[in-house]
Order: structure tokens, then sequence, then C-alpha cells
């Protein structure tokens, strides 16, 4: 691990002063991701601002919805009694993920960062776009069992590996930004994670020295809600594919750059498509690079029984 | 006699300090020249005085800002109850107690758990005064080698308080539900942070339900 020097930050304000300007500096919070690729030197941050003392930590009721500190902790958030009420899908996502002594320590704003778990990007004697912008991408050809068959390009091909921010891309969560200026933004989830296109290195849409302080949450859509995982075992691993369920709006986990809000499914539901239509409208544009061609027909099925579930949700 | 006289040979925990003190002595002794001869990147170690409150104790130590907290502990503090396994947050060895919390000691620095209450298996009992946990596993052997226990311990005590206040799991049919039974299933997907090579999950399922059913569980 390369040496870093570290600060404890006290307020917003301080902590935004301390990694701006500084393209070396990281925000560090739970940890969990970070201090693993900072072992295996995919990230070598050489400043480290500790946010976990910043006053994010608070679920309050907004707007009929929910605002989400950014340092409320995955298993706070699961935990929530509104969130399991009135986000059921939410809870069950961010249960599926980790174990339960990750999500005692990683956060809400720290999980939208999380990075890919591409074999190839952990792997630094392999060339990866992602971690060495130019050097190539060694799934395209390689194991690419994991990897993305909606809005890859040829430069990466890898996922976002999350499964909460799978559920607030169906929920229509929004990100809240505080920016170096001392202004605050607002970026809709499906906005604020990118496509590789010819940069796969660029992962979201927050620029140096931005933090997220917040991500609210609208009220919750008419209809039952259901989240569905796919992976190599029964706990404890990423997802193959996942797929969140809220009402009539679909997100799929594990097959994009981004958690991937499925519009075209959603248009085909609205003009009184079947499920099985609407996955099919979703995944004409799929595309498999061998490994992964499973994917493709096993996201239709799991659309279509998520939906189903979600159904039998709101029944109960 | 032989039980009289305290043991005068070599003991592992002693051999172990002694490593770590001769390890102390490389790291001044040959700080600059591994800084030079870093290929990587320029940068010199960062040190940090800090102060951990573990086991109620507090402890004063200098940690290079790299440490994490397992290896402050155990290198550092000599509580080496806590395992090393994977050192990546996969099999759970390395899980201590933070404010009441388990999480893997391996994934956070040392640095970051000032001002926080560090509870390691040498802090829930000790010989003589077992932590209800710790009786358990030993009266339904849920272990075989020993290596993943400390860990398994902690995480079972910091999952009984979840439990308590009330956390759902992925194994919970109705996320919403609110009385969640204890169920063998949900033991089970509640402890999947902790990994036993050894296999000895039916023992270990068996010591957690003894504790949960006289309510135990508290650190």
């Amino acid at each position: 691990m390369r040496p870093f020097t570290y600060e404890r930050a006290d307020d917003v304000k301080g902590a935004i002063r301390a990694v701006a300007g500084r393209p070396d500096a990281k925000f560090i919070a739970g940890g969990t991701n970070l201090i693993d690729l900072m072992k295996v030197r995919v990230e070598m941050p050489a400043h480290l601002v500790d946010v976990n003392h910043l006053p994010l930590a608070k679920i309050e009721d907004a707007g009929g919805g929910l605002r989400i500190g950014a340092l409320v902790r995955n298993s706070a958030l699961a935990a929530d009694r509104r969130v399991r009420e009135r986000y059921p899908v939410l809870s069950e996502a961010l249960l599926a993920g980790a174990s339960g002594q990750l999500r005692n320590k990683a956060t809400t704003g720290g999980n939208l960062l999380q990075r890919t778990r591409c074999f190839y990007f952990y792997n630094s004697g392999m060339p990866c776009n992602k971690r060495e912008p130019g050097s190539g991408c060694s799934a395209l050809q390689g194991m690419n069992r994991i990897h993305a068959v909606l809005g890859a390009s040829e430069a990466c091909i890898a996922v976002h590996p999350s499964d909460m921010a799978v559920a607030l891309t169906a929920l229509g969560a929004q990100v809240e930004i505080a920016t170096p200026a001392g202004a605050a933004r607002t970026v809709p989830m499906t906005e604020f994670h990118t496509l590789p296109g010819t940069h796969p290195e660029v992962e979201t849409v927050l620029k140096p020295g931005e933090l997220i302080t917040a991500v609210t949450l609208p009220p919750p859509p008419p209809g039952g809600q259901a989240y569905r995982k796919i992976r190599d075992r029964a706990s404890y691993a990423f997802a193959l594919i996942s797929v969140a369920v809220a009402g009539d709006q679909v997100a799929l986990g594990s097959v994009a750059h981004k958690p991937w809000r499925a519009a075209k499914a959603e248009a085909a539901l609205k003009s009184g498509g079947s499920p099985a239509a609407a996955a099919h409208a979703e995944l004409a544009a799929a595309h498999g690079y061998g490994g992964n061609d499973y994917k493709i027909p096993l996201i239709r099925r799991m659309v279509v029984r998520t939906m189903a579930q979600a159904k039998e949700a709101t029944r109960a | 006699m032989a039980g009289a006289e305290p043991p005068t040979g070599p003991t592992r925990r002693g051999v172990l300090e002694t490593g770590v003190v001769v390890g102390a002595a490389l790291t001044v002794v040959g700080s600059g020249a591994a800084g030079a001869a870093e290929p990587q990147r320029a940068g010199k170690t960062v040190t940090r005085d800090i102060e951990l409150d573990v086991n109620g104790m507090k402890r004063s130590l200098t940690v290079d800002t790299r440490t994490t907290l397992l290896d402050a502990l155990r290198e550092h503090l000599g509580l080496t109850g806590t395992k090393k396994g994977c050192d990546q947050g996969q099999c759970g060895a390395c899980t201590v107690l933070v404010d009441g919390m388990r999480i893997a000691s391996c994934l956070t620095f040392a640095a970051m758990h000032e001002g926080d209450k560090i509870t390691t298996i040498e802090g829930l009992g000790e010989p003589g005064r077992l932590h209800p946990m710790q009786a358990a596993f030993v009266e339904r052997d849920g272990f075989q080698c020993g290596y993943c226990t400390p860990g398994q311990i902690c995480s079972a005590v910091g999952m009984l308080e979840e439990h308590k206040q009330g956390f759902p799991s992925h194994a919970t049919p109705n996320v919403a539900a609110e009385n969640i039974p204890l169920s063998d299933a949900e033991i089970r997907e509640r402890m999947s942070g902790n990994l036993c090579r050894c296999s000895a999950y039916p023992n270990i399922l068996a010591a957690i339900k003894d504790v949960a059913k006289v309510g135990g569980g508290a650190a």
C-alpha cells in the first residue's frame, strides 16, 4: 500500500476543502472497498480525509419521502422502520449485499461509489482501461461471465456491483452533492453513474472535491416491490444479475457499467405489454461476450419472476 | 512438582511478541532504505500517534497510517486472539466489536478508531470467566482447528445484538415484520460473513442457538 497522510474532518466544508484541488486525495467513509483496493494498489491516494464524523448519518422524512444521509450505514438503512414498510425493495437489496460485518461499516454514499469487481480491474498484471486508460480491456477476450450485456463499449465491459443502487434506481432516488464552491446540486440516480464509452475510468458525474451528502427518495410508487438476485452462492456473493421492481418501475443490476433503469421495459408495460414482452423490449439491444451470454435469457426470466413477486407483495 | 512452578519453556504468545519487537527494530533501521527501494511510488512512511480504547483500556500507540485495526491489535497491542485470515473482508476471522457493532477489522484503519470502544475476543471473556458465547462454543464443540473461532464468537455476539434491535436479514420472508424469529435459516444467513474451513457450522449453529435461547449476547 502506498503511504498516505490522514486527517479527520469535522464539517462538510472542511472535508471538501481538504480534498478539492488535490487530485491524489480521497474521502474515506466505511472504507470496505477503498481499503481493499488500496491493498492491491489499484487505489493509491496520498491523502485520506476521514468523513465518518460529519453530521450526515440521519434518515429524515422529507417531501413525502425520505432523505438518507450519506453516512447512514447499510445495516441501519436496511433496518429503518420507514424503509422496511414503504421501500421494502431497498431493504431487501441492502440485505442481499455483503455480510453483516460489512453492512455495519458500508455507507449510503460509499456504496454508490464502490468500484467494479471485474477480475482484470483488480489484477494490476493485466491490461485494464479502467485502471490504466489506454492499456486495453482484458475481459473482452477473457473470463467475462460476470460482465455487462447492456451499454458496454469496446473499452470496457465491467459492471457496477451494487445491490443498493439498483433499488435506488428503481425507486427514482436523487443524489445530493455538495460542491467545492459551497453550493449543492442534485442528480437523479439514473444520471449519477456513467456508461464506459471511451472513458471507463470515469464512473460518475462527481467532479473533483464534490461530496455526496444524501440520497433522497420520492414517495413510493403505487404497487408492490421486490428485489431478486442471482449469485454463485446462497449468501455473501456479488450479483450475477439482479432485478428491482417498485410498482411499474424496473431496474437491473450487474448487467451494465451503471445500475440500469429499464426504461424500454417500463414503456412496454405502460402500453399494455406483458412482463415477458417488457423484458424482451429491454433486451433487444443486449449483447453477450461469450462467458456472459447466459445473462440475457436469465434477465428475461428474472424480470418476469420479480414482477410477479412484486405483485404478490401488493396483495400480502 | 510440575504444577507448582510457572512454565519456563517458550510460549506461542512469547514467540510472537519477540517477533514483534525484532520486526519493529528492523523497521526502524531499514525504513530509509525500504523507502528508496520502493520502485512504484515515492512517498515516505507516515506515522501517527493514536489512542485506542480496547477492552476498556486506553492504549497509546504510534502507527503507520496504513496500519489496519487488525494489525494494530495483533502487532502493536499483542492481542493475537483476533485472527488474520484473508485480509480482504471475505472470511470474518478478524471480526471485532466496535461500539457494540461487529466489523471486519482488516478493512478499516486503526487511525480511524480513536474515540471508539473496541472489544476483541480477549475482552469478551477469559479462562475462568468465559462469555456465554465462548462457553457455548466449548460446550457444543463449535470448532475444529479454532482459527475462525474468535471471529465467529465476536460475530455471533454482535449478530444477536442486531437481532435484538430488530434488524431483518436476507432470510427474513417479510422485511417489514415486527418480530423476526431467529430460525436456523436466519442464523445461518446472518453468520454468512464468517467462514469455517473445517466446516464446524452445525455445532456453531447449535452454540449460537443455546445462547440465543437464554437471551444472552451483549458484550
